[in-house]
């Protein structure tokens, strides 16, 4: 009885007795939500664009920052910083349609999928080779204009703590999927990367070619990488551990459905809101540490019942 | 129903020695023909006779084991399909490849692809001369849309349409290149008479209007005798015949491939 009390009636009765501290609670879980999005965005634009399931995403998330943070603090300015960054992440993906990608073309998903976890690998080596691996580097939130401070905002005779970190977070998400969401519909090269994701064999017919949009989409992939890095990193430090962030990315994936710029961002906000309010409300109850585990079995039951996820396109078994 | 005021003019494409095979399965033996300038020829020949075979190799996405393919006079062994459109071979496919997300308009203007100059910053950022060159774009496309009868459906996302409208907008993606070959895979496979008709118009309109030199392949014969200049047949990946439909209809081989008589 006790237990059955503490998941279903003591819940919502916490919630009414303190719905301020709701509200904080799921605005923190949407902050967090925005940053699972911006990892799995860069995944799912490969993955639409060349059916590749870029195994090396959250690598070249880490490269892109570490590449920024070591111009800098080689005492270059941060508009050099970040120019160089860019242009490091645009050559990467020269080098990756170059060397990966158009040996592998026509082959089976499961061998570039292969290709990119040796992929991964190699570039964590490369990138300590060149970046240093052993140095902890510091995002420096200052020169970008990101503060670090808290947010108070009076509600209801209470308050609510906003880190203006996250709200920057939150805003260049919103702008990121903005400007993508222009790019992909209203220009031309756009509307070439949307057929390529429909019609590989259709986008080679009307003289579309294959390669330049590859290294295109992997450029665009590359430039989310650094946004996302440096929202990471900022809130941390920039090492190769942040790479495992990747991981979170799988569940907002398959939440999201793998070909679906907005379901990736529902994904990650209802993942992030989520595994915060059943950590705070249902955390005693069920033990613990639901943070760690929810979002992987939220996935397990969509896999279940919605393979194709929220947006995904239905997947439809040809007989 | 030849028309006899269309001047057929020199080769515009050859086929020189074709062979190609898949491991085991030899696809195309040694297939010599030519397509001339503004030409209909009909490709036909019985399932797996190697007809798709031959436009994937014309158009590049298969290359040829041995022989060459002359296109304007330039010979070439291996040559990647996006070049090949550039160069002005436009196709459509057996099963329907659209891009399917995208609306009927949307996909036409993509098969304007090769014509679009500016480089991709211009494009992307969208602006200036970028933008009037969008918009001349627009204006042709608008004119095949008129062409092809299909203003109603300008807007439609082309995975709601029906399979016979779907065909046709698959037409217009390839005719938005403007292009001096065009080929066709099946375009009429699956259609009901009427809807036969009506391609059989937009097949024969384009080659008189635009002067657009046609290779198609085609299952029904009465559409083959109806609207082609000439005829070649492939069986078992060979060349069995070639020539005016009258001839081919009377070729003993053919009829007896169509009859499925053995060969020796
Ligand atoms: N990509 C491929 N891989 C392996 N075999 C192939 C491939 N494409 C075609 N073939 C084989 O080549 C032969 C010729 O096929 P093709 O599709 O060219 O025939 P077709 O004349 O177009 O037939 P249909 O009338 O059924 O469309 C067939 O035996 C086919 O199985
Ligand atoms: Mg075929």
């Amino acid at each position: 009885m006790d237990f059955l009390y503490s998941v279903t009636a003591d819940p919502v009765l916490q919630i009414v007795e303190d719905p301020v501290f709701f509200l904080q609670i799921i605005l923190e879980g949407l902050m967090a939500g925005v940053m699972y999005s911006l990892v799995a965005l860069g995944f799912c634009l490969i993955y639409k664009a060349s059916g590749v399931f870029n195994f090396a995403q959250g690598v070249m998330m880490v490269l892109a920052v570490m590449c920024m943070v070591t111009v800098y603090d080689a005492g270059f300015g941060i508009l050099l910083a970040l120019l160089v960054a860019m242009v490091f992440m645009v050559g990467l993906s020269f080098a990756i349609e170059r060397v990966v990608l158009r040996p592998m073309v026509n082959q089976p998903q499961i061998i570039l999928f292969m290709a990119t976890i040796g992929l991964a690998f190699f570039l964590e080596g490369f990138g300590e080779f060149i970046f240093g691996g052993s140095s902890q580097k510091i995002v420096p939130t200052e020169a970008l204009h990101i503060g670090r401070d808290a947010l108070l905002i009076p509600m209801f005779g209470s308050e609510i703590r906003l880190q203006q970190l996250d709200l920057t977070a939150g805003v260049c998400a919103a702008l990121l999927v903005a400007t993508l969401a222009l790019f992909f519909q209203k220009t031309t090269v756009g509307r070439a990367l949307r057929a390529v994701a429909d019609d590989h064999q259709a986008a080679l017919s009307v003289g579309i070619p294959l390669r330049s949009m590859w290294v295109i989409v992997w450029s665009v992939a590359g430039l989310v990488a650094l946004v996302t890095g440096i929202m990471w990193g900022a809130s941390s430090s920039v090492d190769f551990s942040l790479v495992l962030i990747a991981m979170k990315a799988f569940p907002v994936l398959i939440l999201g459905g793998f070909t679906s710029v907005p379901g990736v961002i529902v994904g990650g906000l209802i993942i992030g809101v989520g595994e915060k309010v059943a950590e705070l409300y249902w955390g005693d109850a069920l033990g613990g540490s639901i943070e760690e585990w929810f979002a992987y079995v939220l996935a397990l039951v969509f896999l279940m019942f919605r393979p194709q996820g929220l947006f995904g396109e239905k997947i439809i078994e040809r007989v | 129903m030849v028309t006899d005021h269309k001047q057929i003019g020199e080769a515009l494409l050859q086929v020189n020695n074709v062979s190609l095979s898949f491991g085991a399965v030899q696809a195309l033996s040694d297939v010599s023909f030519e397509v001339r300038e503004h030409e209909i020829l009909a490709i036909i020949g019985p399932n797996g006779a190697g007809k798709s075979s031959m436009l994937n190799v014309i158009n590049g996405f298969y290359t040829a084991n041995e022989g060459s393919i002359v296109y304007k006079g330039i010979s070439r062994a291996k040559m990647e399909p996006a070049d090949v459109a550039r160069n002005g071979v436009s196709r459509t496919f057996q099963n329907i490849a659209l891009f399917r997300g995208m609306t009927t308009l949307d996909n036409i203007m993509t098969g304007r692809n090769t014509k679009m100059h500016r480089n991709f910053i211009w494009q992307a950022i969208y602006i200036g001369p970028a933008r009037n060159e969008e918009l001349e774009h627009r204006r042709k496309a608008e004119e095949i849309i008129d062409f092809l009868e299909i203003q109603a459906i300008r807007k439609t996302p082309v995975g709601r349409l029906p399979y016979g409208l779907q065909k046709r907008v698959e037409l217009g993606r390839a005719l938005a290149a403007e292009p001096e070959l065009l080929l066709l895979d099946e375009p009429m496979a699956g259609m009901n008479t009427e809807e036969k008709e009506d391609m059989c118009r937009f097949i024969l309109d384009v080659n008189e209007e635009f002067g657009t030199t046609i290779a198609l392949i085609e299952h029904d014969m009465g559409v083959v005798m109806d609207i082609s200049d000439r005829v070649v047949v492939l069986d078992y990946g060979r060349k069995i015949a070639d020539g005016s439909p009258d001839e081919v209809r009377g070729n003993q081989s053919v009829i007896d491939a169509y009859l499925g008589v053995s060969r020796e």
